[in-house]
């Protein structure tokens, strides 16, 4: 291809990753070293509210920004290095809970323990996902053709399922005197509370990520499945491999490429783990990385909002994801080189 | 063809006569095209569609309107002229100077205004308040009456009452609480600190929750938490409401804006059943332990002048006696011809008990920490932490948002 079709493909791609994504990030990045605030004075007055009837004044001290004379929020913006990094990683407290084997102590700090749910939900669905998607691939592989087309329909619906409204629907099933909750209850025979302890909300939180991913491992498995060289299978089949025997030996290591690619896709998907956060209302128990950083971006009442903490919290997310991928990405990267 | 052409001629017109209709219910004729953000409970609904009758206004309302606020009240020209607060969400305006004194407008139409409605800061007017909402007791009166229960007056004869119903077996779980992670819970314990004398900061600005207050709220609150359903880090004020509506519990601290949907027989299973008393005390002649919130209008100050006084006069179109003769239920009105029904009783024996309950300290500190007190408290109700660890890490939290934010 000339240098110029070329260019004329790729040019909008590139020009539109560019402006949305590579700039927003320089942003983020140069945000996170930076700390904006306004400039504020302590000022006393006096505030009358109604009561019923008759109202109550009260003198209150307290601090508000400077104005300047065309009514702007004078604002100053200063380098702050990695403080804000501190701020969110509070590495004294964290070491001196560390250095103590305080377990508790660290995840007390709301970033260690959005950590600990985050890598736990990461790297518990991933094999889940792979091996429902497999499974499900499978079983309608071997279906009989009449049925494959619902079996199809009906195994990609929570896929295209809204994440939020999902979660919600799941929370709702079993929140309080939800109906599932109250089947379990009476089947059970025991009083059940599924939103009253972390692990049982993580435990929901687990099901509902498998559920909702598992039907696009599958698509993309199922896909694979159908390139599989059928001479290959016959062969083995008249060597006398077992149907285990055939899976593991020569449909698994042909569909090598595509694991890599569901298991990257979603280690990227639920390290930012965030609906289930807000969906099954859980930030008593467990939050997420990337529920932190909703939190510090979210205003107050009064409009304050944490942006510094929260380009270093986004910063940090987007480490940990790199972190998990480098295995992954140093095999594809080598698989690559050995074909050449 | 035609027929199309026909039909939507005639729906404009059944739109104009609608309008022209309508116009007649204002009292003056607007022409200058006007916008409101607010809240969207019912009574702002009530309230808009009042102004809505003056003509070329348009209502947005939304329960997200504190994040938009600030912003569209700082575009010049603002996206608004009228704006809907409380208490809790004017003080970005007033921090951003994007809202004006009304004590010219007042002085020129508002006549009809009480000076209960005014509020003055500073000396200026900046807001017109138009209903009070308040956290009260809400109670099974026939639970009550059946068991021979006096309706308590403090936190200690509500978990009297509490185990006394628990132990009549008539309801498993007799308290509810709006104990949601986040700003609900750290509402619940604005409420009990503040009932047992505490002040949240110091006057420069520094953290005071880690004081006996603080421990002793925790501490009734944790009590508290023995009587209510163990999910109760999820539960909001609409599950409270439903609570109450399916007949689960019997008392609960909930806003006085929720009573009227305990009369509401398309949802309720207990219409007449619920009354209303003044909030508790947490200790004996003490104020109940709640905050007093008003809901009102203020103006926008980045529009011209012409526009704010007919953003003012249609405001107070939306404000009048009229509008409240036809929603009564809707709120506690703070406007001339409000008739308290029952469920109002709570709210205003709550509001004029002596010594009164505190108004919402509403500023950037606190905003502050509401913020830590809402991400720090569930790890004491969760068992992680205890009291004094848990008001530590609300102290922490605070200190570092403070110092982002200036103020220390």
């Amino acid at each position: 291809m000339k240098f110029r079709t070329f260019a004329a493909f790729v040019g909008p791609s590139i020009f539109l990753m560019l402006l949305f994504i590579a700039a927003p990030l320089v942003s983020v990045f140069t945000q996170s070293f930076y700390l904006t605030q306004p400039v504020v004075e302590i000022v006393t007055e006096e505030v009358c509210t109604p009561g019923f009837l008759t109202q109550t004044c009260t003198t209150e001290t307290r601090s508000q920004p400077v104005l300047d004379e065309d009514g702007r929020v004078v604002r100053e913006t200063t380098f702050v290095g990695l403080q804000s990094y501190r701020n969110v990683l509070e590495p004294q407290r964290a070491w001196e809970a560390v250095s103590n084997f305080d377990f508790r102590g660290l995840l007390a700090i709301d970033f260690w323990k959005a950590l600990r749910f985050t890598l736990t939900f990461t790297l518990i669905t991933l094999p889940l996902v792979i091996g429902v998607g497999l499974a499900i691939a499978l079983a309608v592989n071997n279906a009989a053709k009449v049925v494959r087309g619902p079996v199809i329909f009906v195994s990609l619906l929570p896929f295209i399922i809204t994440p939020v409204i999902g979660a919600l629907s799941i929370r709702w099933l079993f929140v309080g005197e939800g109906i599932l909750t109250r089947a379990l209850e009476w089947y059970l025979e025991r009083d059940i509370a599924m939103f009253a302890q972390g692990w049982t909300i993580e435990l929901l939180m687990l099901f509902y990520r498998v559920w909702h991913v598992a039907p696009f491992a599958f698509v993309i498995f199922y896909a694979g499945l159908q390139t599989v060289n059928t001479d290959t299978v016959e062969a083995a089949i008249i060597d006398g491999a077992s149907r285990w025997q055939r899976l593991w030996y020569i449909i698994i290591p042909h569909l090598m490429p595509l694991i890599v690619f569901v298991a990257l896709i979603h280690l990227m998907d639920a390290y930012r783990v965030f609906e289930e956060i807000v969906g099954f209302s859980s930030q008593a128990h467990v939050i997420s990385l990337q529920w932190l950083t909703y939190d510090f971006l979210q205003p107050d009442d009064s409009g304050n909002r944490a942006v510094s903490r929260a380009s270093a919290s986004a910063m940090l997310t987007m480490i940990g994801i790199v972190i998990l991928l480098i295995p992954l990405l140093r095999k594809t990267w080598r698989d690559h080189r050995g074909v050449r | 063809m035609k027929n199309l052409l026909l039909a939507s001629a005639m729906s404009i017109g059944a739109v104009m006569a609608a309008s022209s209709a309508a116009h007649a219910d204002c009292a003056i004729q607007n022409d200058t095209e006007l916008s409101s953000l607010t809240a969207g409970f019912e009574a702002w609904k009530s309230v808009t569609d009042a102004m809505a009758e003056c003509g070329n206004f348009s209502a947005e309302l939304d329960q997200e309107f504190r994040t938009k606020q600030p912003a569209a009240f700082a575009a010049n020209p603002s996206l608004y002229q009228i704006g809907g607060v409380s208490n809790g969400t004017i003080t970005p305006l007033l921090n951003e100077g994007t809202i004006r004194p009304l004590d010219d407008l007042v002085a020129a139409y508002g006549q009809d205004l009480s000076p209960n409605q005014l509020i003055r800061i500073d000396g200026q007017i900046m807001a017109v308040a138009m209903m009070v909402n308040t956290q009260h007791l809400m109670f099974r009166q026939d639970i009550f009456d059946d068991l021979g229960l006096d309706v308590p007056t403090t936190w200690d004869e509500v978990i009297i009452a509490a185990e006394a119903i628990q132990e009549a077996g008539v309801v498993e779980y007799p308290l509810g609480g709006t104990m949601k992670a986040g700003w609900n819970i750290a509402q619940e314990f604005n409420n009990m600190f503040l009932g047992f004398g505490g002040t949240f900061v110091n006057d420069d600005g520094t953290p005071n929750v880690n004081t006996d207050a603080g421990v002793n709220a925790l501490e009734m609150m944790a009590r508290l938490t023995e009587f209510m359903d163990p999910e109760y880090l999820v539960s909001d004020s609409t599950y409270v409401q439903q609570q109450f509506q399916q007949g689960t519990i019997a008392m609960a601290n909930l806003w006085a804006s929720r009573a009227a949907a305990m009369d509401n027989p398309d949802e309720s299973q207990v219409v007449g059943l619920v009354n209303t008393a003044s909030a508790p005390m947490a200790v004996d002649g003490g104020a109940p332990a709640t905050t007093l919130w008003w809901d009102g209008i203020v103006i926008a100050s980045n529009i011209t002048d012409e526009e704010a006084e007919a953003a003012f006069q249609v405001a107070l179109e939306g404000i009048d006696t009229d509008m409240v003769t036809e929603n009564n239920e809707d709120a506690i009105w703070l406007i001339a011809g409000y008739q308290p029904n029952r469920l109002a009783e709570g709210a205003i024996a709550t509001a004029t008990s002596n010594p009164a309950p505190q108004s919402y300290p509403s500023s950037t500190e606190m905003g502050l920490m509401h913020t830590a007190l809402g991400n720090q408290l569930p790890a004491f109700f969760t068992g992680e932490l205890s009291a004094e660890e848990t008001l530590e890490a609300i102290e922490a939290e605070y200190l570092t948002a403070a110092e982002e934010a200036g103020i220390l």
